[in-house]
């Protein structure tokens, strides 16, 4: 399907690739279909598209990018949602905010996104965990921890 | 809005499976437990509402993002 959008002009969609959030996002619950892609080769950031809303689009990343000892704990509840049968199907993403001073980009942990990669299913889920915040300065981050 | 009042010690029912006790009392705190089962997530109003605001920045990103990506070439495996 063809699907136009704000950003990047007409896109081409795989409908196949197409994630479904039966929640939505936290304050945009009635958004339910994004798409994920790749923003650039070498580039650890991507771009989740709204399907239904065409200027709507997120940026995310893996949190292992920056923290390479990240781990989440799902709640059964989450687990069940998502129908997550393995950990190997599951992918984790922080939400991105790139201020006006993009080196001062944040990931938002507290509240990351998980996605079922084979039943294409995604919930925006919240850690429970002290050590993941709203902002991750994800530049500084990496260099503690890659640099 | 049901509206209760409850002293140290007594508790509410939420279903037949949820139940919130008042722990403690102390100037304009209260300590609440929460009985639930394990499916059941429980989280401070708060952390909803700064997710919220933090996804609505998130979602205000500008349309173009060039360079970003040189950000990161300082970390780029060799």
């Amino acid at each position: 399907m063809k699907l136009n959008t704000s950003r990047f002009g007409e896109i081409e969609v795989n409908e196949e690739e197409i994630i479904t959030f039966s929640d939505g996002l936290f304050g945009f619950e009635d958004i339910k279909k994004y798409i994920i892609f790749q923003m650039e080769d070498d580039n650890p950031l991507m771009w989740m598209q709204s399907i239904e809303e065409g200027s709507l689009a997120f940026i995310l990343i893996r949190p292992f990018e920056f923290n390479p000892n990240y781990s989440l704990q799902l709640s059964d509840n989450d687990v069940e949602e998502l129908g997550l049968t393995s950990p190997d199907d599951s992918d984790i993403f922080g939400i991105v905010v790139v201020p006006e001073d993009p080196s001062k980009m944040t990931a938002n942990l507290q509240g990351p996104v998980v996605i079922n990669r084979v039943l294409k299913k995604g919930k925006q889920v919240i850690s429970t965990s002290p050590k993941h915040k709203l902002k991750h300065f994800i530049l500084d981050e990496m260099k503690s921890n890659l640099g | 809005m049901l509206v209760l009042s409850r002293k140290k010690n007594e508790s509410i029912m939420i279903g037949d499976d949820i139940e919130i006790v008042v722990i403690e009392i102390k100037g304009d705190q209260i300590k609440l437990g929460v009985k639930a089962p394990r499916n059941v997530t429980v989280h401070r109003a708060e952390v909803y509402e700064e997710i919220q605001a933090e996804n609505r920045k998130a979602a205000t990103t500008p349309k173009q993002l060039t360079g970003l990506g040189s950000l990161f070439s300082q970390f780029k495996k060799k």
